[in-house]
Order: structure tokens, then C-alpha cells, then sequence
């Protein structure tokens, strides 16, 4: 009988650990929108995090989007030998980088950047009690802590795929001409034949989404820490893993309502 | 000018910690609450800055309900109760006077130059000086605890709490926590409440001695009366006899 059962109890638990990790969520939520009216607190935190989550990334993202341009060009090339006008290899590296790739890439890869990094060091603090100290000296931990780190996310993010985006794409270009006998009229003819300044906007926009997303996952898992240097993992990994799932929903869901 | 702690009721889950707790500090008075592992000590130290809030009863200090506290308020409550941590508490990407320092960054209208002194003065009272520019992690044990004491004095509290301060000291460095706790007492004037396992240092820096027990207080007094009590779950505690413990439960 409680080996019947305790399937059961696995999906009654898992329910229940899944529901009030959401209402958590929701409070933290509420908590960070209380304390963005404390800008004496987190103001001098922005600027900082900015750097430490956006221009620290750009390297990892301009190597992940230059690889992503010289094999998408490859790719286009090959499939489009003799059925489609080669010049098409622009418009399909331009339109899948920045519409795509770009963004989701770059997005995966900064959640484990950043997500990781935003996680393990907010669960450290929580777990040797330094969040407890933080509100013993009268901070706000969730205004010194979270809100910076989503607001350098949510801006940060939009100007790191930008630049992921020009690089994939310039890669895409010079591949083109060096491996795949494209001159670069040819390239950009294609680039510019299906390119809509509104792919951008929702490049952008897309970003900014992904990088609260990124950022407030890891503070939350971070934040609820428990249990040691094993919780420490476990929030590490939760928040990678997660905010990566939420990335790819969101891309699905923008796609499906804003194209 | 008191901490209470009324009728404080406590639970995390299914598990119960505190049930009925309740304990007066008087003004520049040091007492110690000791107790078994697990018993909650940290638990009730923790509600009366109000870092938790109670299910049930309630938390004053002064004549503020701390307990019922939020935002503003509630920090401005705090800034009187330093909060000694059982492992300091340092922020580790911090250097020490930086983590000094912290606190005195939420004080409207303190100058850097003010800050500075500050940080100076409070680290030359725990004898700490000359580790101003150093990382928590490049100190020892003992030197954290002093560190974080620095922290908790120098917004010049009124009330001082202090959780494990000489857990996992060595006898010299244990008796020279010992000594700034009688000094903090004696040179600011401070009331203290102190949670420790040590009862050859709660004897020698508490006024008055709580015993903490199923999640209430069994019995509270000065150190000789804790010392020579007929209740057997505290002279079991006290001589370190479980099995005086065992059987009274």
C-alpha cells in the first residue's frame, strides 16, 4: 500500500513545493517593487552591477555570436547550392541572428553567467547570515541585493545582444567572402532584402525581458537559500536551469504575440 | 529602558521552537541565555531586533512594540540593537573598516570624515587595529568575532546581542571576548543579552542567567542561584549530566 502511494505523495509534494516556490516568488516580487522607492539605497549599486553584468559579458557574448555567424553563413551556403540565389545567405544570417540566435543564445549563455553568479553569491550571504546583518544595520536587503542587479539586467542585456547581434552578423559577412565566394554587394543585397527595423525593437525588447528574467531567478533562488554550502548548489543550479526554461518559454510566447 | 520578550510563540513548519517564551533585560544589565543545541536560542535572539517576527507575543524595546514594526520604523528600532552573529558576519568582499563602516552609511548627514573616525575609534575598543584594509578572510577566528563586535558598537547601540560570541574560540582568545563584553558594558553603558553554551563565561559576564527549555524559560536568575538550582534540567545542563535531563522530561 505505501508503495502505491507514494507516487502520490511525491506529486502532492512536488505540487506543493512548486506552489509556494511561486508565492515566494510573488512576494520577493512585491518586496523588490516596495524598494525601488529606495533609490538612496540602490542607486549607488547600479552602476557597478551595470558593469559587472553587462560589460563583463560582452566577451563571452561576441564569442558565442562570432562562432553563431561563421557556421550559419556555412550553413546557408550549403543548403542553398543550387536551388536558391546565394545572396540569400544575408538575409538569412541577418534575419536568424537578430531575431533569433542574438538574442536567445546569448540569453542561455548570460543565464549561466550571470544567473549563476547573482545565485551563489546572494545564497552565500544568506546562508553565513550576512543578508541577517545587512537588515541588522538597517538595510534593505532586497533593495541593496535584488533591485540593482534586475535593473542592471533588464538595461544591460538589450546593449550586450546588440552587440552580439553586429558581431554575428559581421561574421556571417566575412566568412561569406572569405569561404563562400560572396562579395560583399551580394551579402548585403541579401541582408537588406527582408530586413525590418522592427526585428530590432523586438531584439531589444526581447533582451531586456530575458535579462530580468536571468537576474531576478538568481536573486530569487539566492535569496530563499537554504541548507549550506549544499543549498548554495542546489540554488546555483536551480537558477541556471530555470531561468534558462523561462528564457525559452518567453521566446515562444514573444514570437507567438509580437510577430 | 528594557528588551521584553512577552509570551514570544515561534514556529518554523511542524516545528514548534519557542512556546510561551518570555524575559526582561533591565537597562545596562547583561544576561545570558543558555540551553541545549536546537533549543532556540539564536531564535528568540533574532526576534528581539526584530530580524523575526513572532507568531504569537510580543517584542519591546523601550517602550516600542518592535514586533508589529515595518520599513522606516523598524530600522530606526534596529539601529539601537546591535547584533553580535555567531560567525561575525563579515561581508567578505569587504574590507574590515568597509564592513565597520556599513552601518554608519544609513546615518543622514555623517561625514566620510566622521565615518572614518568612527571606524577607527570602534576598532581600537576591540583591540583591532592596524586590520582596517584587510579581508575578513585574512583574520583569524577570534579576530572575526572582534570585527563583527566593532560593526555592532559603532552605531553606538544601546542594546547589545550577542549570539555564541565564543564558540569555537580557543581558552585565551575566549576569555579576551569575555573581557570585551564586560568592557562594552562597563565603557558604554550598554545592556547585553548574550546566547551562549559556555558556563564558566556565563558565570563570569551575566548579571542574571535564563535558562531556555522546551521552548520557555525554566528558570532565570543570578549566576549562583543557576549554579547551585535543585531543578534537574538545569543542574543537569549546568554539570553536564543528560541524564538528569532525561529523567526530569
Amino acid at each position: 500500500m505505501d508503495s502505491l502511494l507514494s507516487p502520490v505523495r511525491w506529486v502532492g509534494r512536488t505540487t506543493t513545493s512548486f506552489v509556494s516556490a511561486i508565492g515566494r516568488g510573488a512576494l520577493l516580487s512585491v518586496d523588490a517593487g516596495r524598494s525601488l522607492r529606495k533609490v538612496d539605497m540602490w542607486g549607488p549599486l547600479l552602476i557597478p552591477e551595470m558593469v559587472s553584468i553587462g560589460v563583463a559579458s560582452i566577451p563571452l557574448a561576441l564569442f558565442i555570436a562570432a562562432f553563431t555567424g561563421v557556421v550559419l553563413a556555412i550553413q546557408a551556403s550549403y543548403t542553398f547550392v543550387g536551388t536558391v540565389p546565394l545572396y540569400f545567405v544575408g538575409a538569412l544570417v541577418g534575419k536568424t541572428i537578430i531575431l533569433e540566435l542574438g538574442p536567445v543564445l546569448t540569453g542561455l549563455a548570460l543565464s549561466g553567467r550571470v544567473g549563476a553568479s547573482n545565485a551563489s553569491e546572494i545564497a552565500t550571504m544568506r546562508v553565513t547570515e550576512q543578508i541577517d546583518a545587512l537588515e541588522s544595520l538597517a538595510y534593505d536587503p532586497v533593495a541593496y541585493l535584488v533591485v540593482p542587479r534586475v535593473l542592471a539586467g533588464t538595461l544591460m542585456f538589450p546593449i550586450v545582444i546588440s552587440f552580439a547581434i553586429a558581431t554575428g552578423i559581421a561574421a556571417g559577412w566575412l566568412t561569406s567572402i572569405a569561404l563562400l565566394d560572396l562579395a560583399t554587394p551580394q551579402f548585403v543585397r541579401g541582408l537588406r532584402l527582408f530586413f525590418d527595423p522592427y526585428d530590432v525593437q523586438f531584439a531589444l525588447f526581447k533582451s531586456a525581458t530575458f535579462g530580468a528574467t536571468v537576474t531576478s531567478v538568481g536573486a530569487f533562488f539566492g535569496y530563499t537559500c537554504r541548507g549550506g554550502a549544499r543549498g548554495v548548489g542546489r540554488a546555483t543550479t536551480r537558477a541556471v536551469v530555470v531561468s534558462s526554461m523561462i528564457i525559452l518559454v518567453l521566446d515562444a510566447f514573444w514570437a507567438a504575440t509580437l510577430l | 529602558m528594557s528588551i521584553e520578550l512577552k509570551d514570544v510563540h515561534k514556529a518554523f513548519g511542524d516545528t514548534k521552537v519557542l512556546k510561551g517564551f518570555s524575559l526582561r533585560v533591565e537597562k545596562g544589565e547583561t544576561v545570558s541565555v543558555i540551553g541545549g543545541s536546537g533549543e532556540g536560542k539564536s531564535t528568540l535572539l533574532k526576534h528581539a531586533n526584530g530580524l523575526l517576527k513572532p507568531d504569537a507575543g510580543e517584542v519591546w524595546v523601550d517602550d516600542q512594540r518592535i514586533d508589529v514594526l515595518e520599513g522606516s520604523e523598524l530600522y530606526d528600532a534596529r539601529r539601537k540593537v546591535g547584533y553580535v552573529f555567531q560567525f561575525a558576519a563579515l561581508f567578505d568582499s569587504m574590507t574590515i573598516a568597509e564592513n565597520v563602516a556599513m552601518g554608519l552609511r544609513r546615518i543622514e548627514g555623517m561625514s566620510e570624515a566622521e565615518i572614518t573616525d568612527r571606524v577607527r575609534s570602534s576598532l581600537a575598543r576591540v583591540d583591532l587595529e592596524g586590520v582596517d584594509e584587510q579581508y575578513p578572510s585574512e583574520l583569524s577566528g577570534g579576530m572575526k568575532k572582534r570585527a563583527g563586535l566593532a560593526r555592532a558598537i559603532a552605531l553606538e547601540p544601546a542594546y547589545l546581542l550577542y549570539d555564541e560570541p565564543t564558540t569555537g574560540l580557543d581558552p585565551v582568545t575566549l576569555s579576551m571576548v569575555d573581557e570585551l563584553i564586560l568592557r562594552m558594558r562597563d565603557s558604554l553603558g550598554v545592556t547585553s543579552v548574550v546566547i551562549t553554551h559556555d558556563m564558566d563565561s556565563a558565570y563570569r559576564i551575566s548579571d542574571r542567567i535564563a535558562m531556555l527549555h522546551d521552548g520557555r524559560v525554566r528558570q532565570f536568575g543570578p549566576p549562583d542561584e543557576i549554579r547551585d538550582s535543585d531543578d534537574p534540567v538545569v543542574r543537569g545542563f549546568v554539570e553536564g549530566r543528560p541524564d538528569l535531563i532525561e529523567e526530569a522530561s
